[in-house]
């Protein structure tokens, strides 16, 4: 069943002056259960102004969005319950952080579900390990950490709701090439150990690759292309032509594929491409 | 939501108004305050009237911005009028138990509010058609004789700049900020008045955690473009006086001489205009 689902779903900012602009343009879209999808596509192609419909934080212009099959903005009272269904965590998502203890802050989102203290203790310290924050950083000021685990406090706050859908807006933006994968890494075992459905918005194709099942591609506030990683990036020349690429390394492999190397130009990831090559260099010898 | 606020009101164009010298512009709207202050009866505050017609044209600002100028004076105006109009004393045109109205009365509350206004729509158009750098550009320069009196003009300038120039940012971060918190289940709409406040603190601190980091961060980037105050800072755009400038101030007095000179005939030609 699709947990999120919209219908015709239209945005427009500063409707009515010469700033108009439509953000996202009848967009039709249905996110299943439990998947990994990453969400692509160039600063303003409208990716942002999507995910922050998917929780209410954004009003429709018109359309619609369900999620669980429920009608959002059908009972605005119930609005705030959307809310802990679907977790947001924004981009640079340490400026947000306010109270004096990692563990007050990780806890905000649970009081604020009104959850019983033995509960929110045990979300606190779940969604802690599940970031890898150390327990006895817990008591820690948070502005006393460095901008990596402030980081990891912030999504900790977030999966600390335990939302159905959580949506990660470029988590890794400023972080170096070591903390990004670890927290790249924490949260593929977060959807794997959760059966979360995880929305992932990145920049980079190679992180899509790794890690996502699906890909939504955006483009000028519509949706390009919206399926499995393999078939997406299947269209190599199409996502060049709206300014995207595909992977580095399968930019590689389909060069070698068009000078006439027998490789399958289809890998996306490098590990995949490394056993492609192999594969190919081991029959080659073979063959010698 | 808070992206509707608009702050430095500033309309951009490119009339010959836009282009005048914002020092000319500053002194001239003074002039036109001493003007519409010394006009005494409806004919002289007429050609006040018209001057501010006339340039709203030049400069081609919708008279929608006017209004939208005018909408938070609008009780001030009423006030003015309402005060006037009891407690002026004249010749009464309307009795009920101790309420008069006077026809002074009456007039002069038409004219202070006239006054207001124009006095409202007058300087606006001066923001309307300045950017606020410009507008602290032109302060900067007209205050600067008190450097010799030991004020810090450069200082008190470049800090308007830089407030000016952060309020849009730290409206955006405000937006963000208050987006995540919510996304977090924060709860600002409901709840009474002690409620309501506690729900600000997870929006103020850290927008003043960040306010304080990137005043951080300009300090540094200005020390390490060797910023040192205003002492022997030259300027990429030097504020020069064109032909225009001479012009329009040469206008204005004209404006002013005509108000001066209704004051004295009015009286003897419309003496029923007159309070």
């Amino acid at each position: 069943m699709s947990i999120i689902k919209t219908e015709e779903l239209t945005y427009v900012y500063s409707a009515g002056t010469p700033y108009e602009k439509t953000a996202i343009d009848h967009i039709n879209l249905q996110i299943e259960q439990g998947e990994f999808l990453g969400v692509i596509g160039h600063t303003g192609s409208g990716k942002s102004t999507l995910i922050q419909h998917f929780n209410g934080l954004l009003e429709p212009t018109s359309g619609k969005v369900y999620v669980d099959g429920e009608d959002m903005w059908a009972d605005k009272s119930k609005l705030r319950g959307f809310r802990f269904k679907v977790g947001l965590v924004f981009q640079y998502p340490e400026y947000q952080l306010f109270e004096d203890t990692v563990y007050k802050d990780i806890s905000f989102g649970p009081k604020n579900m009104g959850l019983n203290e033995d509960e929110i203790d045990n979300r606190v310290r779940e969604a802690a390990r599940f970031v890898g924050l150390r327990p006895e950083q817990l008591e820690k000021n948070p502005f006393e950490l460095s901008g990596g685990q402030k980081r990891r406090v912030a999504i900790a706050g977030v999966i600390a709701m335990e939302p159905e859908v959580l949506i990660l807006d470029e988590p890794t933006a400023g972080l170096d090439p070591k903390g990004r994968d670890r927290i790249l890494g924490q949260i593929k075992e977060y959807h794997q150990q959760s059966k979360t459905t995880l929305l992932l918005v990145s920049h980079s194709m190679e992180d899509i690759a790794r890690y996502a099942q699906k890909v939504l591609v955006m483009n000028q506030a519509k949706v390009f292309l919206h399926d499995t990683v393999d078939n997406v990036f299947a269209h190599a020349k199409e996502l060049g032509e709206i300014g995207l690429s595909v992977p580095q390394v399968s930019r590689v492999m389909m060069g070698l594929s068009e000078k006439g190397f027998p490789v399958n130009p289809n890998c996306y990831t490098v590990q995949k491409a490394a056993d492609e090559l192999l594969r190919v260099l081991k029959g080659g010898n073979a063959n010698a | 939501m808070l992206k509707d606020i608009t702050i430095g009101q500033y309309f951009p164009g490119n009339s010959v108004i836009h282009r005048m010298d914002p020092r000319m512009k500053i002194i001239l709207t003074f002039v036109y305050i001493v003007m519409l202050f010394m006009a005494s009866n409806m004919v002289s505050l007429l050609v006040g009237i018209l001057f501010l017609v006339v340039i709203y044209a030049i400069s081609r600002i919708p008279p929608k911005m006017i209004l939208k100028s005018l909408k938070p004076v609008v009780p001030i105006v009423i006030f003015t009028a309402v005060l006037n109009m009891f407690f002026v004393e004249g010749d009464p045109l309307w009795k009920w138990w101790i309420i008069t109205i006077t026809k002074q009365g009456v007039m002069t509350a038409v004219l202070m509010s006239l006054r207001i206004v124009c006095l409202i729509a007058g300087t606006s158009l001066l923001t309307y058609t300045t950017s606020p750098i410009a507008l602290t550009d032109g302060i900067e320069r007209l205050l600067s004789p008190l450097k010799k009196i030991k004020m810090p003009v450069h200082e008190v300038a470049m800090m308007m700049t830089i407030a000016l120039r952060f309020i849009p940012t730290l409206i955006e971060e405000t937006d963000k900020i208050m987006s995540a918190q919510k996304a977090r289940g924060a709860d600002m709409e409901s709840g009474g008045l002690v409620q309501r406040a506690k729900a600000l603190v997870p929006i103020l601190i850290p927008l003043f955690v960040s306010a304080f980091r990137r005043a951080d961060e300009l300090a540094l980037a200005m020390e390490c473009r060797c910023y040192r105050g205003g002492e022997g800072r030259t300027r990429m755009k030097q504020l020069r006086l064109q032909y225009f400038d001479f012009t329009s101030a040469f206008v204005v007095l004209v404006f002013l001489a005509g108000v001066i000179a209704l004051n004295h005939i009015t009286p003897a030609l419309l003496p029923f205009l007159v309070i």
